[in-house]
């Protein structure tokens, strides 16, 4: 006990002879170290991403047109939403499509991995090749499809017109129905690939032995895709899919090339909608208003995510 | 009897799904290559075999260059990109180091706060970014998005290296502060180089994310001059309800080649970092 006061005692003598050395080994401390280091990016991710959220919420609460001054309206921009038709129209629109959209992805990809997880020649460059969707950028590869889908001289209605399917094929991006069903189809298109590498990389996981055992146990291909593949890649395809819904409910790139959010609004998406109010018309405090309303959507997503990393 | 049953099963439950989906996967692109070697002439021919190209001709892509800047704006995303990467790498694993390796106070919070923000999506923070930007003066300079595009990118790095950098063991680190190595030193020394791999990884998918971006540069540059790749080309080879299609399909091949030739190089990477989150959970 004394032994260790003393040693102490010598410590603080000796103490202001040795400052830097202090200062070093302060600075070797864990948790100042850390500190240093996460300061930087945590006061970078305050200013350009914490700051524009809260001021993104104070802005909602205001009437606020592009050079005019700002007027307090409380939760007006809101009820202003509700009584709009053209809102709830994208908020249909954006359940829609992101539900339509991921089970597609999802089914389709898990058909991909499927069929990716055998053993055969060139398999590296097909993976590749596979991903090329889901790399380009979205708006190049969104252009040529709009040529695709193009009414008169589109791929779509040529090799429907010279096949003698149809004499003239529809308007792809014409009609409300048919803009839907576009927009989802492109948005499969490049989602699935995320999906369907991403399940693959989890099927390689699945251990040899699993399936072998199954096998003696008499299950068949069925039984052992049910009771064997799809348990053990529950986990990949719940995270993947909560990813992909994220991605696809704030959709914003898509929508705005193929459509515009027309043909009379009824392709808009949420995000298209506030991009329209804020930019195209000028009103900040209702497109802020938009963008905020699928913050709930957003919560309870994360609470799902944060429910099934927890129970892991 | 065995082998018409295995030969049947490789052709119906291998070549032609797989067939089908690569096809799938890459109509668009030969319809684009296509569309943009094909006159005028032919390209508006409704006689013409849409699948072929009778007369190919490289006057679109001559069009594209010499009409438009297209080079500036390839030249600007790549400058984008580069510099968009490298402050979200450094700001990336500056968060994830600690988080990865050290305890301090804060640790668990600061962790679940990374993960939230990697969840927010632009579309909630476009209005009032478009705003700050204006009133910090940044309209029309690239500085725009190369100050904007990290806020999307390191969250996502931070949580992708935080995986590589917990593979390495403690150990390691204490031998070397043992030897007398600073914190700093063992951090650079030695654990960083063995996490190249991860590095490589959300380095290649930071790249190709901040080429295809599109809302912020949409906002922020509307000056041809300052202009990326995907806005120059749905900017401005789309005048009004005209479309040329042959330099707008140009142009898109163009745009995607360099993204595709620099994945095609890093492939095993960006895969990895496309399923780490997936798989390691």
């Amino acid at each position: 006990m004394s032994k260790i006061l003393e040693a102490s005692r010598a410590g603080a003598l000796a103490a202001p002879a040795r400052r830097p050395f202090r200062i070093r080994a302060f600075l070797e401390r864990e948790s100042v170290f850390s500190w240093l280091m996460v300061t930087p990016p945590v006061l970078f991710l305050l200013a350009f991403l914490g700051y524009p959220f809260f001021y993104g919420v104070y802005l909602s609460f205001f009437e606020r047109e592009v050079a005019r001054p700002a007027t307090f309206v409380g939760l007006g921009n809101f009820v202003t939403l509700s009584n709009d038709p053209i809102f709830w129209q994208a908020v249909r629109n954006t359940l829609l499509f992101t539900a339509v959209a991921t089970v597609l992805k999802a089914g389709g990809g898990l058909a991909m991995a499927l069929v990716m997880n055998q053993s055969f020649r060139m398999k590296a460059v097909t993976r590749a090749m596979l991903l090329l969707p889901f790399i380009v950028p979205t708006v190049l590869s969104t252009v040529a499809w709009q040529w695709i889908l193009d009414p008169g001289m589109g791929l779509f209605n040529r090799l429907l017109v010279v096949s003698g399917l149809a004499t003239t094929g529809p308007s792809w991006l014409g009609t409300p129905t048919m803009a839907m069903i576009s927009i989802i189809m492109v948005n499969t298109w490049r989602g699935l690939p995320f999906f369907g590498i991403s399940i693959l990389a989890g099927l390689q996981t699945i251990p040899v032995d699993l399936h072998e055992s199954a096998t003696i146990d008499g299950a068949g291909t069925w039984g052992r895709f049910r009771y064997v593949t799809l348990p053990s890649l529950l986990p990949v395809i719940f995270i993947v899919t909560t990813f992909s819904i994220v991605i696809t409910f704030f959709d914003f790139q898509l929508v705005y090339v193929l459509t515009g959010g027309g043909p009379a609004n009824s392709t808009h998406l949420m995000a298209t909608y506030a991009y329209s109010l804020s930019m195209g018309a000028g009103q900040m405090g209702l497109g802020s208003a938009v963008a905020l309303s699928m913050v709930p959507v957003l919560g309870l997503l994360l609470v799902l995510l944060t429910l099934y990393v927890r129970k892991d | 009897m065995v082998g018409e049953l295995t030969w049947r099963r490789r052709l119906f439950g291998l070549w032609l799904p797989l067939l089908v989906f690569v096809v799938i996967a890459l109509f668009p692109f030969t319809w684009m290559a296509a569309t943009s070697l094909k006159t005028n002439a032919e390209l508006y021919n409704p006689k013409a075999n849409p699948m072929w190209i009778q007369n190919p001709s490289l006057v679109h892509y001559i069009d594209l260059l010499k009409e438009t800047n297209f080079l500036t704006w390839v030249a600007n995303t790549m400058l984008v990109a580069t510099v968009a990467t490298f402050i979200s790498l450094l700001l990336g694993s500056m968060l994830a180091y600690p988080l990865a390796r050290m305890r301090f106070r804060g640790a668990p919070l600061l962790a679940i706060a990374v993960a939230v923000t990697y969840l927010i999506p632009q579309t909630l923070l476009f209005v009032p970014m478009a705003d700050l930007i204006g009133r910090m003066k940044l309209g029309n300079t690239l500085s725009a998005v190369m100050l904007t595009y990290p806020t999307l990118l390191v969250p996502f790095i931070a949580w992708l290296l935080m995986g590589y950098f917990k593979t390495v063991p403690k150990e390691l680190e204490e031998q070397a502060m043992i030897d007398g190595a600073s914190r700093w030193r063992a951090m650079t020394r030695i654990i960083l180089p063995l996490c190249l791999p991860g590095f490589l990884s959300a380095g290649i998918f930071a790249f190709t994310l901040s080429q295809n971006e599109f809302l912020y540069a949409l906002l922020f540059l509307s000056k041809s001059s300052v202009r990326t790749v995907p806005i120059g080309v749905v900017g401005e080879l789309i005048r009004g309800d005209a479309f040329y299609w042959g330099q707008l399909m140009a142009g898109a091949l163009l745009g995607s080649i360099p993204v595709a030739l620099i994945y095609s190089f890093f492939v095993k990477y960006y895969v990895a970092g496309l399923t780490a989150g997936a798989v390691k959970g």
